[in-house]
């Protein structure tokens, strides 16, 4: 340090203009700590390029080649690889099928949010500050055996009041909707359904905050060219509002990905819940989770890459 | 002003008739008590200090703002009626604001045909044709596709007059069209609005542009906390204003 300090004094005397104010001037200041900066990488010349390093990926991808070194090299991790494998998909499909969900109907219920028809505000608002006080745990749970059993009281009753007045071929649907049983119902459909309805409460605040972040001249100059207010949302003020809500999606969308993994408590054959069975069935704990763990990183990464993707191409545009 | 005295029956040529109109916002009267008559062809221009209610009056006129009481009767529609479909008079009544206001997913062209197709229902092509057929007449046919924040003020300002004007509005609404821009843009949107008196469309402009008034306007209306002062034919107000206040104002501004 001593020796930086003695051979940096003299240049920073050079770097000002003896005679003039110089040394109050900001980019003359700056100018002189940049000359600083660069000598000192000079002395040192790994310094400033080594703190450039993105260090944490490189962390990451090494942490990754260690778990693909080990599946290759070793019959157990190869073993619960292939057995978990299966889970990957099924969590891809629940994840994609429920945030599709969620989006549809958050949308609806974010332009509810937004709505000056006190109806449609207040269900909405009911809805959102109801599904997102309880934990998403809870709500698979209520979803799968509350909420269905008592949505099939609902078709039983409704298939029998249809069947003492139905017709031809509606006489068939009829009597299968009174006849529905729990059984009929697939676990993943409940998890979905679960996994759809608590998202969508959380998508229906960030399409609210996508709307009103337009600025209100937008409709207006909308409503003033004769459209209603629904030509108004559908073609000015949406396209806009979800252009700019698109990376905070991509986040949801990672995070519902990972909740996914609550849908084990559904004995749903997603991934979480192979590698409990995997754990069972060959004790080998190390193994099966350093597997799954590694799996959904693969999985989140990709995402957050393909999120940071559409965000610099949004910067860019906008 | 109470003492006006009887008011005239609206005649067929008044286009825009507004007779006692009220507005505040909150503990705020914005527009007090404001009668108003606006004939077919006629240039309108409305003006005094900041905050005294021009705009509002303005905005009422298409039913941004809605009244508290009064009656506002548009191409021979009742804005103030409740059971008024308000999309049909804003259909006929085109607005340009003070910050334009364009879309700005959408290009130049994508601006002046949205509202063209979706409200009048015209077909892409004809819409088209319109737009630029309005970009050749704002002077700006080369920007068809370019987006607005590419555009300069004046241009921004110039596309969203051709927007407007695509509709085939019979009343064309002006919120301080050129307070926003830098000085040497004001001239081409001005020069815009001067053609457009001259081709006999019915306008009401908010300004502080009294070269422009002098130009084109065929009445003019002194605006003051929410009250009109003084409302007179152009020359005449710009001679011999009768109310004190329009003298001080104009004397500030002149």
């Amino acid at each position: 340090m001593d020796l930086r300090g003695a051979r940096g004094a003299p240049q920073v005397t050079l770097g000002l203009n003896p005679g003039t104010s110089c040394w109050l001037d900001k980019e003359c200041l700056m100018a002189v700590t940049s000359k600083t900066e660069e000598r000192e990488s000079k002395l040192f010349p790994w310094t400033g390029r080594l703190e450039q390093v993105p260090w944490w990926a490189l962390i990451i991808l090494l942490l990754g080649a260690l778990i693909v070194y080990f599946i290759i090299i070793s019959p157990s991790y190869q073993h619960a690889f292939l057995f978990l494998v299966a889970g990957v998909k099924l969590t891809i499909g629940v994840s994609l099928i429920s945030f599709g969900i969620a989006l549809v109907f958050g949308l609806v219920l974010g332009m509810g949010r937004v709505s000056k028809n006190v109806v449609f505000y207040t269900l909405s608002s009911l809805y959102i500050e109801l599904v997102r006080g309880i934990p998403i745990l809870v709500l698979l749970i209520y979803f799968a055996w509350v909420v269905t059993p008592l949505f099939l009281q609902f078709l039983n009753w409704l298939g029998t009041a249809l069947a003492n007045v139905a017709v031809g071929p509606l006489v068939g649907l009829a009597e299968n909707m009174a006849t529905l049983g729990m059984q009929d119902v697939d676990m993943v459909v409940r998890a979905i359904a679960g996994l759809a309805f608590a998202y969508a409460a959380f998508e229906a605040e960030v399409f609210r905050a996508g709307i009103q972040s337009i600025q209100s001249g937008q409709m207006e100059a909308a409503r003033s060219l004769g459209m209603s207010y629904f030509q108004g949302m559908r073609y000015i003020i949406l396209p806009q509002a979800i252009r700019r809500v698109l990376p905070p999606l991509g986040n949801d969308f990672i995070g519902l990905l990972k909740d996914s993994s609550l849908i084990s408590v559904l004995a749903v054959r997603e991934l979480t819940h192979l590698g409990k069975l995997n754990r069972a069935r060959t004790f080998e704990t190390f193994e099966t989770w350093n597997t799954v763990a590694f799996l959904y990183l693969i999985l989140t990464l990709s995402l957050s890459v393909f999120v940071k993707f559409i965000e610099r191409r949004m910067a860019y545009e906008e | 002003m109470k003492n006006r005295g009887v008011e005239p029956l609206p005649t067929d040529d008044d286009i825009i008739v507004i007779e006692h109109l009220y507005k505040s916002f909150g503990r705020v009267e914005a527009v007090v008590d404001a009668s108003l008559r606006v004939k077919m062809g006629e240039v309108c221009f409305i003006f005094g200090p900041s905050g005294g209610g021009k705009s509002t009056l303005l905005r009422c006129i298409n039913g941004l703002e809605k009244p508290d009481s009064g009656t506002l009767i548009v191409d021979g529609i009742h804005v103030t009626d409740a059971k008024t479909n308000i999309d049909l008079v804003r259909a006929e009544v085109g607005m340009v604001f003070q910050l334009f206001n364009l879309f700005p997913h959408l290009s130049a062209l994508g601006n002046i045909t949205i509202a063209q197709q979706k409200v009048r229902k015209r077909s892409k092509g004809e819409a088209e044709r319109v737009a630029l057929e309005l970009l050749e007449r704002v002077g700006m046919p080369e920007k068809a596709s370019v987006y607005p924040n590419e555009l300069s003020g004046g241009q921004k300002q110039r596309v969203a007059m051709a927007r407007a004007l695509a509709m085939n509005p019979k009343i064309m609404l002006f919120d301080e069209p050129t307070s926003a821009l830098d000085p040497e843009m004001i001239k081409e949107v001005l020069d815009v609005m001067l053609n457009l008196a001259k081709e006999g469309m019915t306008m009401v402009v908010v300004s502080h542009e009294m070269g422009f008034a002098r130009a084109a306007a065929d009445r003019m209306v002194f605006l003051e906390e929410g009250r009109i002062i003084e409302e007179a034919i152009t020359e005449k107000l710009f001679e011999s204003p009768k109310e004190e206040r329009t003298k001080l104002f104009l004397s500030h501004i002149l």
